[in-house]
C-alpha cells in the first residue's frame, strides 16, 4: 500500500468506534473485498480456561470485513447495514495469534450485498471461522 | 415438613453463582454487559458506550457489538439453565468455578438477524434454550431497547455442550 492508502485504511476503522476499540486494522480494500486483522488482547477473552477470544469478538470482525467489502465494492453506495450474518466457527483461534477476516462480495443487487468472509488466525490453511451475510446496499444518488 | 430456606439465603446463594459464572468472562465486562435475575429468569443488559458504535453519523450500535451482545446472552443463559438444577441443591463448587473449573458451551453456529437500527442507548436481551441435549444445544436470542414488543435484534445458534463427567 502507499503512505496515503495506508492513511485511508486508518481512517476507515477510526471512523468506526467499535472496530477501533477492538484494534482492528484495515489491510486491504478494493472492489468488493477486505482484509481486515484484530490483534491478541487478553480483554476479549471468552473462555477462562482456554483463553481463547469470545466468538462475539470474530463476529465483529465478520461483520466489520463484510461491511468494508460492501462500501468498496463499484456498485454499491457510501453506507451500508447488516441484514443478517450467520457464523460458523470450525475450530478455536489459538490465543496470542491476530485473527485476519477476509471478506468478498459474490453477488451484488441493486438493494442486497451478499457477502462471503473467512477468518483464520497465523495457521492460514485452517480457518477459525466462516461466515456469510447479506447487507443493505445504500441506493445511488438519482 | 421442613421449613422452606430463608428468601435471604436463596437469594444470596443465586446471586452468588451467577456472578462467579459471569466474571469468569473477560469479554463480557469488555462488552459492558450485566445479568439481572428475576428466579431463574436472566435479562442481559449492555449499557450504551461511545466504543459500541458502528455508524457514527447515523448513530447506530455497531452489528458486531450487536451479535456478541446476543452470542454472551445465549452462553450464559445456557450455561445457567444447565446448571440450575446444582446451584439449587447447593452442589455448585463456586470457590472451583473461581478457580477456572467451569467449562462453558462451544458456539459452533450462530446466525444474527438485524431488525432495526441499533440505537445509541441501553439494549437488553433474553435467551430461550429450545433444546438442551447431552452434546448438542439449540438456543435463540431476542434483543430490544425501549419496547419488548419491538426487538431490534434476533438470533438462533448451536453450541457444543462441556462434558460432564461422573
Amino acid at each position: 500500500m502507499t503512505q496515503d492508502q495506508m492513511t485511508a485504511a486508518r481512517q476507515f476503522i477510526d471512523a468506526i468506534p467499535h472496530s477501533r476499540r477492538l484494534g482492528m486494522q484495515l489491510k486491504e480494500l478494493g472492489d468488493g473485498r477486505a482484509i481486515i486483522s484484530m490483534p491478541y488482547d487478553s480483554a476479549l477473552i471468552g473462555d477462562p480456561v482456554t483463553k481463547v477470544i469470545h466468538g462475539g469478538a470474530v463476529s465483529a470482525l465478520m461483520d466489520t470485513a463484510g461491511g468494508a467489502a460492501v462500501v468498496a465494492h463499484p456498485l454499491a453506495g457510501l453506507g451500508t447495514a447488516t441484514l443478517d450474518l450467520r457464523i460458523d466457527y470450525m475450530r478455536p483461534a489459538t490465543p496470542g495469534q491476530t485473527i485476519t477476516a477476509t471478506a468478498e462480495c459474490y453477488h451484488v443487487t441493486r438493494t442486497v450485498a451478499f457477502v462471503r468472509a473467512t477468518a483464520c488466525d497465523e495457521d492460514t490453511d485452517r480457518p477459525v471461522a466462516t461466515a456469510t451475510g447479506a447487507f443493505t446496499v445504500a441506493k445511488a444518488s438519482p | 415438613m421442613s421449613r422452606p430456606e430463608p428468601v435471604t439465603q436463596v437469594k444470596r446463594r443465586r446471586d452468588l453463582a451467577l456472578s462467579v459464572i459471569v466474571n469468569q468472562v473477560p469479554y463480557i465486562e469488555f462488552l459492558g454487559v450485566r445479568f439481572d435475575r428475576h428466579g431463574d429468569e436472566l435479562t442481559a443488559t449492555m449499557g450504551f458506550h461511545e466504543d459500541l458504535i458502528g455508524n457514527p453519523i447515523l448513530p447506530a450500535l455497531h452489528g458486531g457489538a450487536t451479535a456478541a451482545f446476543l452470542e454472551i446472552t445465549a452462553i450464559i443463559g445456557l450455561s445457567w439453565s444447565t446448571l440450575w438444577n446444582d446451584i439449587e441443591a447447593e452442589r455448585l463448587d463456586v470457590e472451583a468455578v473461581q478457580n477456572g473449573a467451569l467449562v462453558l458451551p462451544k458456539t459452533i453456529d450462530f446466525t444474527v438477524d438485524y431488525l432495526r437500527t441499533g440505537l445509541p442507548r441501553d439494549a437488553y436481551a433474553r435467551a430461550r434454550v429450545n433444546r438442551s441435549g447431552r452434546r448438542y444445544a439449540s438456543v435463540h436470542v431476542g434483543a430490544w431497547q425501549d419496547n419488548r414488543d419491538r426487538l431490534f435484534a434476533q438470533a438462533s445458534g448451536h453450541f457444543l455442550m462441556p462434558q460432564r463427567h461422573g
